[in-house]
């Protein structure tokens, strides 16, 4: 626990300290860009993209070992992997308009075989023992052993990138996602803004995929902005939101893995979010769920059946009655009008 | 093909869209088919036609939304690239997810993307304008709610707004009277009367023919072909209604002859 404490507040060490400044920049920026992906319902996607950088890890790793040099150097892992990343949007796209294939069965299918094609590829360098293969694997559920100042200047790079990208374009994204009829007469480039929106996923799944893990980083893009949305109503307000839970809990998750070093990253930080998630889901003021059985309870009729009859019968006696406007479920029409008038709308109301 | 029941053309140039030979659609069988249409300046349009008679396909495709199969389609005898920003297109509100986080006002401002850009602040001027829009459609108190909290008719009421604070000049509606409440009809009703007294051309998917020679000055009778243009009860007559419907001709239409 003190462990914990420790890296929470940065006073593990330094190489800690960098993997867990380096985590929370990454969660910033994925829970940023997980926003738009999330408002233009194209969460599942980025999924697909992050799971198709494994074959391109593979083949990159299997090329630069054949070339002579270390099957390891994370520059041309990273090409790699987002090279097979995009040709798997290419080919969901492709499906998508080419053939009867609906986008969720054509996302899946991708989804799997660039996968299955990764694992067959990572398992033959294993068996073979080409290239120094050790810790490759680590790709697939993410590891801070050995993360270096490089790889977090990297990230942070890249996160200032996509970061930066996201506050230009954010007008036009957002429209995008809210109306694209509207979007696409109007004349933007909706082709271009997609395409921009899925470079910022790769951005952030080849930065985190060492981190976080390829198989998981679609959580860190996906559980902030679903997070933030339980508390606000604006897609700005979101997307800032969005960035900082995926900072606090790439933090809390490193800090975590750091103090229990058996613990995967990854899965760490993705418990973390998930934690962010479910506290969001129950308590955000307005949307959540106390707040809402809360509000449901509120709006449950408190009148006994004879108020409740009461008020019927002033509204068959009387339609234009000023009073009507009051009744609200709560209010006993019995306090509200004198004994006699009350009797003679009974009266009425038995006849 | 020349359709039956065209009156007085609008010269190619005037007409704020004209389209020739349009086919357009999904792949396969066009929904539209070798569509000739000249609308009017200053007029109020409606495309009206059965269910499935590809209404809101011919409005996609002038747009090009959808891909055109064949054809030219021009505003003001100009290609739609030159035009974009005189024209404004009011979607089916079906088409978008109402719980998306953004205000009302946020909407109206939609119109006026254009001129904001992608950086510069959102100055005082476009909030004006686009509170201006949510006034003259009855929202103006609104401004601020989340537009999930919207009623069906003040949902497309918004949608309107936003194509005001465009101030385009032809203003493209897809079933913008459909499912309304009757303050929202009179509303869009007394809107887009105001647009076309401006001098302004409106063109509406319209899908009730019990109203439409009440409220519209002229149609385009659509079944996948048009079958006829003009002023509304020139074009529609039981003949031309007869060949549109067949034998599903609803019994309200009988009024219109």
């Amino acid at each position: 626990m003190s462990g914990f404490l420790a890296a929470l507040l940065l006073g593990a060490g330094w190489n800690a300290m960098l993997v867990t400044l380096g985590t929370a920049l990454l969660g910033l920026a994925a829970g940023a860009v997980g926003t738009v992906m999330v408002l233009r319902r194209r969460a599942l996607l980025s999924d697909a993209m992050a799971h198709a950088t494994l074959p391109g890890l593979g083949a990159a790793f299997l090329l630069m070992a054949a070339l002579g040099g270390s099957g390891r150097a994370l520059p041309g892992l990273m090409a790699g992997a987002a090279l097979t990343a995009f040709l798997a949007l290419l080919a969901v796209e492709w499906l998508g308009a080419r053939t009867r294939i609906p986008e969720d069965a054509a996302i899946g299918a991708t989804l799997s075989v660039a996968f299955g094609l990764g694992l067959v590829l990572l398992t033959v360098i294993q068996v073979a023992g080409l290239g120094e293969p050790a810790g490759l694997e680590s790709f697939l559920l993410g590891s801070t052993a050995g993360m270096l100042r490089a790889d977090v200047l990297a990230i942070a790079l890249g996160a200032a990138a996509a970061l930066s990208a996201l506050w230009v374009l954010r007008r036009p994204m957002t429209l995008l996602a809210f109306d694209e009829g509207f979007a696409a007469a109007a004349g933007l480039p909706v082709r271009l803004l997609d395409r921009v929106a899925m470079t910022l996923v790769l951005f952030v799944t080849v930065a985190g995929m060492r981190v976080v893990g390829l198989v998981l980083i679609v959580a860190l893009l996906i559980l902030p902005p679903v997070a933030a949305r339980f508390w606000t109503d604006r897609a700005g307000r979101m997307t800032v939101l969005a960035g900082l839970f995926g900072a606090l809990s790439g933090w809390i998750g490193t800090a975590l893995s750091a103090a229990a070093p058996d613990l995967p990253a990854g899965p760490m930080v993705v418990l973390a979010a998930a934690t962010l998630m479910a506290a969001s889901l129950l308590l955000a003021p307005g949307r959540g769920a106390l707040a809402r059985m809360r509000a449901a309870r509120a709006r449950q009729p408190t009148l006994d059946r004879r108020e409740g009859e009461l008020w019927a019968a002033l509204r068959l006696a009387d339609p234009a009655s000023p009073l009507i406007e009051r009744d609200d479920g709560h209010t006993a029409l019995s306090a509200l009008l004198p004994p006699d008038r009350l009797a003679r709308l009974l009266a009425g109301g038995e006849r | 093909m020349n359709a039956i029941g065209r009156f007085v053309e609008t010269p190619l140039e005037e007409s704020p869209l004209a389209i020739r030979g349009l086919s357009a659609g999904y792949g396969g069988l066009p929904a539209v088919l070798d569509a000739d249409v000249t609308v009017a300046p200053a007029a109020l349009t409606a495309i009206i036609g059965p269910n499935g008679a590809g209404k809101s396909t011919l409005l996609k495709a002038v747009l090009g939304l959808i891909p055109r199969q064949a054809g030219q389609v021009t505003f003001w005898g100009m290609p739609l690239v030159q035009a974009r920003s005189r024209i404004a297109y009011v979607p089916q509100r079906a088409s978008v997810d109402w719980g998306f986080p953004v205000t009302v006002m946020d909407v109206a401002l939609q119109g006026l993307h254009r001129e904001i850009g992608l950086l510069r602040p959102i100055r005082a001027h476009h909030r004006a304008r686009a509170q201006q829009a949510l006034e003259r459609v009855g929202l103006a108190e609104l401004a601020h709610r989340q537009i999930g909290a919207l009623s069906g008719g003040q949902q497309q009421r918004v949608f309107l707004a936003r194509a005001l604070a465009q101030g385009a000049d032809l203003f493209l509606l897809d079933e913008p009277l459909a499912g309304v409440d009757a303050a929202t009809e009179d509303a869009i009703l007394a809107v887009l009367r105001a647009l076309r007294d401006e001098g302004r051309t409106v063109v509406a998917v319209h899908h009730d023919l019990s109203t439409v020679a009440a409220w519209f000055d002229r149609a385009v009778l659509l079944n996948r072909r048009v079958l006829a243009e003009g002023p509304v009860g020139l074009a529609l007559t039981a003949r031309t209604l007869q060949g549109a419907y067949g034998g599903r001709l609803p019994a309200e239409a009988g009024g219109l002859r």
